[in-house]
């Protein structure tokens, strides 16, 4: 009995018909799945307009006004130029983009609409689905890096290996901090309050916790403040890193105290449905 | 196929909890491989929350859930890959787009569909490259029931599969349903739609406030639950009172749409003449008046009530 138009699939949907009855491995390897998804996710990242306006485009219209014009007064150390001080805020900049606002808009939506729930069913799981996107944020910061790296470098930028070397752990524990604080938000509160808070959270570090302005030119209290924030610890952390080539005692911590409370936090409060 | 199996799905004595109300409480159901069972019960009867606890997104509060021979608490990514899932919400992501979509699914499956022939089947290819956000609500129920397919499961759960199609796309995913039937799939659907439980399933488990209260093929529960029918339509909302009281107390009385009455039981010649002779004296025409069997619909709302939930 068929009621539409249009060939019928002569071969059957189902296993059982086809092949042996039971089958060993119905999944692939855990490793295939996590990086079919990251694949994916990245995919749908960098495709998407919204996104590369917060990872990209933002981020580059930053680093080239700043760099090039002086409407914001800076410290500038000696031997050193604009765009030195400005490269590393940027690149906190990036990590907050994507691993935060760009990652917690993303995960609140897909609560939303019951793409954790269906995903959670198939053979990825929820351990798969989130390391999938952490691997997926990682991957769109590569591409963040190497494009405002290549700005930075037209602008005059010239990082030193060792620094190159240094910033990566940082990147790295920024990258978890965030991630995680961005999971918190994602999975406790409702989509429409995520897209606004992780906005709004993210304009207000760039200009009040340390990002494009470092921490030390802060007003009063407010400095202060911001070196124990996430993105006060990242940025002035890569700019130590990049403007004198060592790795300050705190931000580490800092970072690494921010990812462990959060990760907490998630394990106890986030909601899947 | 072997003539004794394990049910796909064994559940028993299923309970959960949302806080102080019980959502369900003690569940009994099985789903046998080449079988099509239908979970049938109003809005808010606890379906979705028994396919949610089979499905490992929710953990029951008490109970027992058996998926292929294996408890659901101890499955892994092996056992997710042969149970395909097909959610009420839909759960597709907003941006992506059905084809694409579908193809990313399948590299989760060690053996997936063929997926341009399954979007084929399913009148995806017509919109395979539209944003899951523009598809109509029918267009994105058959892209959800694809995604439930696309790794060749064993045991299929679909929550209310047909909700919002157009009669063509309900037809076609009823042909589907019955094709993995055929193959030996154990399908779990869940439905309020009579015609829908009645023309797939084998077995209708009707539940109500979170319990099963009635369970069998189709023909026996409308062997069982009344052997016979007198239906009319007439005036909307009558006082059926007086009707009530000059039948026999086995029958019940209803209005089951505005307007449609159904009078199930032992329907027999009196009978007939009470009705026609008591819609005379109403001074009423008792329009497309027509005695027959009993309907899953009369069985499934004199075993549920006709309140509206």
């Amino acid at each position: 009995m068929t009621f539409v138009d249009g060939p019928r699939a002569s071969r059957s949907l189902a296993v059982q018909s086809q092949e042996t009855p039971t089958r060993t491995h119905a999944a692939p390897p855990a490793a295939r799945r996590v990086l079919a998804q990251a694949a994916w996710e990245t995919r749908v990242t960098l495709r998407n307009g919204e996104q590369l306006l917060l990872t990209l485009v933002l981020p580059v219209i930053a680093l080239v006004a700043m760099s090039r014009t002086s409407l914001i007064g800076l410290d500038v150390p000696a031997g050193h130029q604009r765009v030195d001080v400005i490269a590393p805020g940027v690149l906190a900049m990036a990590v907050m983009s994507s691993a935060f606002t760009g990652q917690a808009i993303a995960t609140a939506f897909d609560r939303r609409y019951g793409v954790l729930r269906l995903l959670g069913t198939t053979p990825l799981g929820r351990s798969g689905l989130l390391l999938g996107r952490v691997l997926a944020v990682l991957a769109v910061e590569v591409v963040q890096f190497a494009v405002l790296g290549g700005v930075a470098a037209w602008l005059g930028w010239r990082p030193s290996a060792t620094s190159l070397l240094l910033a990566v752990p940082l990147l790295v524990l920024g990258t978890a901090a965030f991630a995680a604080l961005g999971l918190l938000m994602a999975g406790t509160m409702r989509a429409e309050a995520v897209l606004a808070g992780a906005n709004l959270v993210w304009v207000l570090l760039l200009l009040g916790g340390g990002v494009l302005l470092p921490t030390a030119e802060l007003p009063g209290a407010l400095g202060d403040v911001a070196a124990l924030l996430p993105s006060g610890a990242l940025a002035d952390g890569l700019r130590s890193v990049f403007l004198d080539g060592a790795l300050p005692p705190s931000p580490l911590p800092v970072l690494a105290g921010w990812t462990a409370v959060a990760v907490a936090a998630c394990v106890r409060w986030f909601k899947w449905q | 196929m072997p003539a004794i199996r394990e049910p796909a799905l064994d559940v028993r004595g299923l309970v959960k909890r949302y806080g102080d109300h019980t959502a369900v409480r003690g569940i009994d159901l099985q789903a046998h491989h080449g079988a099509v069972t239908a979970l049938l019960g109003p809005n808010g009867a606890g379906k979705t929350t028994t396919v949610e606890c089979c499905v490992g997104l929710r953990s029951p509060d008490d109970g027992s859930v058996r998926l292929l021979g294996r408890a659901a608490a101890e499955t892994g990514a092996d056992d997710r890959a042969r149970v395909g899932v097909m959610l009420q919400d839909g759960g597709l992501p907003n941006q992506a787009r059905p084809l694409e979509l579908l193809r990313h699914l399948a590299r989760l499956y060690a053996a997936p569909a063929d997926v341009e022939e399954l979007a084929a089947r399913l009148g995806i290819d017509q919109f395979a490259a539209t944003a899951v956000r523009r598809l109509s609500g029918g267009q994105r129920q058959r892209v959800a029931l694809a995604a439930a397919l696309v790794g060749r499961p064993e045991l299929v759960f679909l929550d209310e599969p047909s909700a919002g199609l157009d009669p063509q796309a309900r037809h076609t995913v009823w042909d589907v349903v019955r094709d993995l039937c055929t193959d030996g799939v154990a399908v779990l659907l869940t439905t309020h739609d009579m015609e829908e439980a009645t023309r797939l399933a084998s077995e209708v488990v009707i539940v109500d406030d979170g319990r099963v209260v009635a369970q069998g093929t189709p023909a026996h529960l409308t062997s069982s639950y009344g052997t016979s029918s007198i239906r009319f339509t007439a005036a909307p909302s009558l006082d059926l009172e007086e009707l009530r009281r000059s039948l026999p107390t086995h029958l019940s009385i209803g209005e089951t749409r505005p307007g449609e009455y159904v009078i199930a039981g032992d329907v027999d010649p009196a009978v007939v003449a009470t009705v026609t002779a008591w819609c005379a004296s109403q001074g009423l025409m008792p329009d497309q008046l027509a005695v027959g069997r009993a309907s899953l619909e009369d069985v499934f709302l004199d075993l549920t009530g006709r309140a509206l939930r």
